[in-house]
């Protein structure tokens, strides 16, 4: 019998529809993985076996009863511990949620479970979602399932969903749910050598997301292919009454719609994103991906966004000021942790929790944003990086004028060694310099695997489309995915 | 604009952030890297523009003015509103004594 670890979201749907293998057996399979790396990898904060056994065995039965199955019937997947699972701990990765168990399922979440999915766990990642490599989990790093030729230091799985990065690269699930912000599904994708979507701003409900930055937060999802993102983004997508920016427009049919021939579209490339001093790989690989667009029948043009060099800082203000608003929450009264010193007071309780609960990383984001909005600074600062954000959200509009989409490098480098950029915040969020702007605009935008660089270590290009053109991306992601003919995988050293 | 020790304590303050004197001495540093880096947005000509409030064009709905709209997010909930709560009594939020 194959392997059925092996085989993706498209692929393990249809095996179980046709009953070449069960929905059981599959679950089992990828329990018996995910079990076998958690001590090597960490991919993993709580395991649900019997999460994902009892939803295999929902769709064994439903089969058996000739009953019509959903998108994701019988394909277990990894829930970033960003989401809230009705009675399943749920922490963000932070000491300040240790042992929340929700009362209550995240919209996503529940409809993934709605179209046939099953849980195998609730996966680590950077604490709050703050962080480039997976370093900042209360709950210890996630080791990168890759490694350098000839190298055994363990290398970032990027970040912040880098244990869905790392669970999905090392076929621990078949695809992860991610979420991000600044690039925390696209980073990762990119560093791992796996496919992830984020899609407009709106098209997946934050109801139930553990928010970070809630005017950037988006749901998206992991995968091994475009095509299994295109099956897991429409299960995720759709309008939520519960959540006040969610889109009110029908799904899309983005499998159906997957159509890689790009004669009559224009790629832009832009000038911006060629900056001093690039990756001499990374530089090459997107020469290559810009081969390959033309060789699918597009027309390649050279496009402008001036304000590339501000997306970073204003993100660096915008991010953090919605982070101190959003974190306020935590405060040892309603749930998570409490510090209560003897004798201290409400203040006083409010302070040693809070101290005892956030990590470093999550401190420094909180006393930024604290700093940008209060008074005396807030106009010099925040009002500043709004006015901005206005400016490369038009940056975007004017180059969709000339082109359909945008093809970029996801990352300046591949993944490096943890530990690398701990001690220097400032090398660390650069990190995120290609994937920022988009978010930053609310676009949808991709990453897909390239090839491998010298050292053996993944590289990924990045689509970036037009609002509500998740579909544009997803071809373009496509097109190049057909002709990187990517298949590399880590060797199994777990 | 750098800031000193004393600052980074009243926004730690504000933060409700409890930090102790080599947390501080550690951040301030920090704060001031992130701060000099994030003022080249002060170069930017924003003359005319609008700060950004929606990303995504998007109309704000009310729901119906009717009770339990959505039953999950409506009320009667009082139990599992407290069921992760560190100290509940009474059917209400523990907290210490609040006496000024």
């Amino acid at each position: 019998m194959t392997d059925v670890t092996e085989l993706g979201v498209a692929a393990i749907r249809e095996g179980v529809a046709k009953g070449d293998f069960s929905a059981r057996e599959v679950a089992e399979a990828f329990n018996a993985n995910v079990a076998a790396a958690q001590d090597a990898l960490n991919a993993f904060i709580v395991a649900t076996p019997e999460k994902a056994l009892e939803a295999a065995d929902k769709v064994d039965a439903d089969r058996a009863a000739g009953k019509a199955l959903g998108k994701m019937a019988g394909v277990p997947i990894g829930m970033k511990d960003l989401f809230a699972t009705q009675g399943v701990q749920t922490t963000a990765a932070s000491h300040i949620l240790e042992g929340f168990k929700p009362e209550y399922e995240s919209t996503v979440s529940r409809k993934l479970w709605e179209a046939g999915a099953g849980m195998l766990g609730k996966l680590n990642l950077d604490q709050f979602a703050m962080g480039s490599s997976n370093e900042t989990s209360y709950f210890g790093n996630v080791i990168s399932p890759w490694r350098k030729q000839g190298s055994n230091a363990a290398l970032a799985p990027g970040g912040s969903s880098g244990g869905s990065s790392a669970a999905v690269s090392a076929r621990l699930a078949p695809a992860a749910t991610g979420t991000d912000t600044g690039g925390s599904i696209r980073q990762p994708a990119a560093f791992t050598g796996i496919s992830g979507i984020k899609p407009t701003y709106g098209r997946c409900s934050r109801w139930g997301i553990v928010a970070f930055a809630s005017s950037l937060d988006q749901a998206g999802p992991m995968a091994r292919d475009v095509r299994d993102c295109a099956i897991m983004l429409e299960a995720m997508a759709g309008f939520d009454p519960k959540d006040a920016t969610s889109l009110d427009l029908p799904v899309p049919e983005w499998e159906t719609g997957l159509d890689s021939n790009l004669r009559g579209k224009k790629v832009g490339i832009p000038r911006e994103y060629r900056m001093d001093g690039m990756d001499a790989e990374v530089a090459k690989s997107w020469d290559q991906g810009i081969a390959w667009l033309k060789d699918a029948g597009a027309e390649i043009v050279d496009i402008s966004l001036p304000h590339t060099k501000y997306a970073l800082p204003t993100y660096y203000i915008i991010a953090p000021a919605e982070a101190s608003s959003n974190l306020a929450r935590y405060d040892g009264v309603r749930y998570g942790l409490r510090d209560l010193p003897d004798g201290a007071g409400l203040q006083d309780m409010y302070a040693a929790t809070r101290a005892a609960g956030f990590g470093d990383e999550v401190k420094r984001r909180i006393l930024i944003g604290t700093y940008v909005l209060s008074a005396g600074f807030y106009d010099a600062y925040y009002t500043q990086a709004q006015k901005v954000r206005t400016l490369i959200s038009h940056d975007f509009k004017n180059a969709f004028t000339e082109c359909d989409v945008i093809l970029a490098p996801t990352t300046p480098t591949a993944s490096f060694p943890l530990g690398d950029k701990l001690d220097d915040p400032l090398a660390m969020y650069l990190n995120d310099v290609f994937s920022v702007p988009a978010s930053l605009a609310g676009l949808p935008a991709m990453s897909v695997p390239a090839g491998l660089n010298s050292e053996g270590l993944p590289l990924g290009l990045q689509l970036i489309g037009k609002a509500f053109d998740e579909q544009g991306v997803l071809n373009a992601g496509l097109a190049i995915e057909q002709r990187a003919g990517f298949v590399a995988t880590p060797d199994k050293w777990w | 604009m750098s800031v000193d020790k004393a600052t980074v304590a009243k926004i730690a303050s504000l933060a409700r952030l409890r930090m102790s004197d080599e947390e501080l001495d550690r951040m301030v540093p920090e704060f001031n890297n992130i701060l000099a880096w994030v003022e080249q947005l002060g170069e930017v000509d924003v003359t005319g523009i609008e700060p950004m409030t929606a990303v995504i064009p998007n109309s704000l709905r009310l729901r119906d003015d009717v009770v339990d709209a959505d039953p999950l997010t409506g009320g009667g909930k009082r139990d599992a509103v407290l069921a992760n709560a560190p100290a509940a009594e009474h059917g209400f939020f523990g907290v210490p004594k609040v006496i000024e």
